[in-house]
């Protein structure tokens, strides 16, 4: 990895990735993550908004561009080695080990770091998330959504990452379970972490994030920052609702 | 009569687990039915058959009998030597055949690989070490008379005994340790272990290496008890799926358990079918858990 002075945490610069090397999902994606700032992507659905997100995760090959992670070269990187360099993923789906303890999930996330070390992580992520350590020796797959979405976070924060990625962090969970993480989100981001999340609930995203993305058919569409994103006319008809909404409302006055 | 047929199922029982557990982490964490597994007892009891062989022309340093026990402390360095070497065949194997398959074919080719593999360990056993039947020792052991007029071998209760010690530390690292931990994570979910930072390619090495070793001590334990011959993986590689597919996939105390319910079965079914039947009794087992509960009695339901 070649260090290089960056003030961004993240850097992606004209990503090309895919599940496959000869089928690329994403075209020449460009974007950064600032220390401190929550960036959200947006987009319609198959625009490459996962893709992207496990392309910098490492799981996935990237054919061209550059990733940089505080100025070192993460391209490439397998996903294992990932965590060890400050990144923290949480995928949408499947993001705990449900087969395993609320604990044992924790000794996973810590697994890069020495034993005593972990421990210590650990019994700050129980003094953090107090739910976890209520029921430490329980298995994941017995908690709730938003349970499972704190655990998942609280997994990737073993490490102290400085780069966070939420895959659609709030899928499938109740309005306040959703509004719960998202202060749990908003609260890493206050810890000077670096987030970028995917999220299908555009709207709320944006209202707690710095800045956005907008994705489309694999290429950066807008960027900037959030509240001009939730503004834009055009934005809000095609990605955050406003056309059904006013669809919807037609509808409703017909009905009646 | 009874009571003799459930011990002689036990001390069976306790071998066919003690393989079945490594066919069973396989089948769960490298997700393919690996048929060569049980060829990796029978290496397992000839890496024994060798370390004896190399301890005699040194002079029999370890032979001195314990106790009542057929064998001297040398059974243990030869459970080590072979559980070491049966581990680098095992490697070899995946390093060649499974592990490049993997990345280019799906999971039936690599089923029908481990076919090709078995019959190639199996005879080069043939080849190296002849047909016949070997012992390891030609000592003349006296059973031993239990209640209930249950007559077993000193040796078959050291056989039950490590049975159970080595159960049982195998349940200590899958749980206490980090290893052991990382490997039941990979064998749920191996995309979110790696993003936590698991090491997953070194992880399916301890697989490997953990099944080789015990299909090493349930191969030195049969070659202890029975006799030591070419086709001694072959004949109990129906009742090493029957437990591991009983058990449930990558469930450890299924895998014991299994080879446990297995081995009575067998045992006890010679009191109402012939002799001949005995091996049937596997296949039996297979249909019935796969029709009434395919997971397994300790396997996750999905």
């Amino acid at each position: 990895m070649s260090a290089m002075i960056s003030k961004h945490v993240l850097e992606a610069t004209g990503v090309v990735a895919g599940y496959r090397p000869e089928l690329p999902i994403i075209h020449d994606v460009t974007m950064y993550v600032n220390a401190g700032e929550i960036v959200t992507i947006i987009g319609p659905n198959g625009a490459g908004k996962s893709t992207f997100i496990r392309a910098i995760a490492g799981l996935l090959t990237v054919t061209s561009g550059k990733i940089m992670l505080d100025g070192n070269d993460i391209t490439g990187v397998p996903a294992h080695l990932m965590a060890a360099s400050g990144v923290g993923f949480v995928p949408q789906t499947d993001n705990v080990f449900t087969t395993l303890s609320i604990h044992e999930n924790l000794v996973l996330g810590g697994i890069t770091l020495p034993r005593a070390q972990a421990d210590i992580r650990i019994a700050e992520i129980y003094e953090r998330y107090s739910i976890l350590k209520d029921r430490s020796r329980e298995k994941a797959g017995v908690l709730s959504g938003g349970q499972r979405q704190v655990l998942a976070v609280a997994r990737a924060l073993l490490n102290q990452p400085r780069l966070i990625l939420l895959d659609e962090p709030t899928a499938g969970l109740s309005p306040m379970a959703s509004d719960e993480l998202f202060t749990v989100v908003r609260d890493l981001a206050k810890d000077g972490a670096a987030v970028l999340m995917v999220e299908q609930n555009a709207k709320a995203a944006l209202r707690i994030s710095d800045r956005g993305y907008v994705l489309a058919e694999g290429k950066n569409r807008i960027g900037g920052p959030a509240k001009e994103l939730l503004e834009d006319p055009e934005i809000g008809k095609i990605f955050l609702g406003v056309r059904r909404e006013k669809t919807n409302n037609r509808q409703k006055m017909g009905e009646s | 009569m009874f009571l003799q047929h459930v011990a002689d199922g036990l001390l069976s029982g306790a071998v066919i687990g003690l393989g079945a557990i490594g066919l069973s982490f396989t089948m769960k964490i490298l997700r393919f039915a690996n048929f060569s597994h049980s060829e990796l007892l029978t290496w397992g009891a000839y890496f024994g058959l060798i370390f004896f062989t190399i301890a005699a022309s040194l002079g029999n340093v370890f032979d001195a009998p314990i106790g009542p026990l057929s064998f001297g402390w040398g059974m243990f360095v030869a459970l080590i030597f072979s559980a070491v070497a049966t581990s680098a065949l095992a490697l070899l194997l995946h390093k060649l055949v499974f592990e490049k398959l993997n990345r280019v074919a799906g999971h039936m080719t690599m089923v029908f690989a481990s076919f090709g593999v078995a019959l190639l360990l199996r005879h080069m056993v043939l080849l190296i070490f002849g047909p016949n039947p070997i012992y390891y020792s030609n000592e003349l052991q006296f059973a031993v008379l239990l209640p209930g007029n249950v007559r077993v071998l000193p040796d078959q209760v050291f056989l039950l005994g490590l049975t159970i010690v080595v159960v049982f530390g195998l349940h200590l690292f899958m749980t206490r340790s980090r290893t052991g931990i990382a490997m039941r994570g990979v064998s749920e979910n191996p995309d979110l272990s790696r993003v936590a930072g698991v090491n997953v390619s070194s992880i399916i090495n301890w697989v490997w290496i953990i099944g080789a070793s015990l299909a090493s001590v349930a191969g030195v334990l049969y070659g202890l008890t029975v006799q030591l011959r070419p086709e001694l993986g072959f004949a109990l590689i129906l009742p090493l799926f029957a437990a591991a597919i009983l058990g449930g996939a990558g469930s450890l105390y299924g895998a014991v358990i299994g080879g446990l319910i297995v081995g009575l079965s067998e045992n006890l079914s010679v009191m109402i079918i012939p002799t001949t039947y005995k091996p049937a009794v596997p296949f039996l087992l297979i249909l019935a858990i796969l029709y009434f509960r395919p997971e397994g009695l300790f396997g996750e339901r999905k």
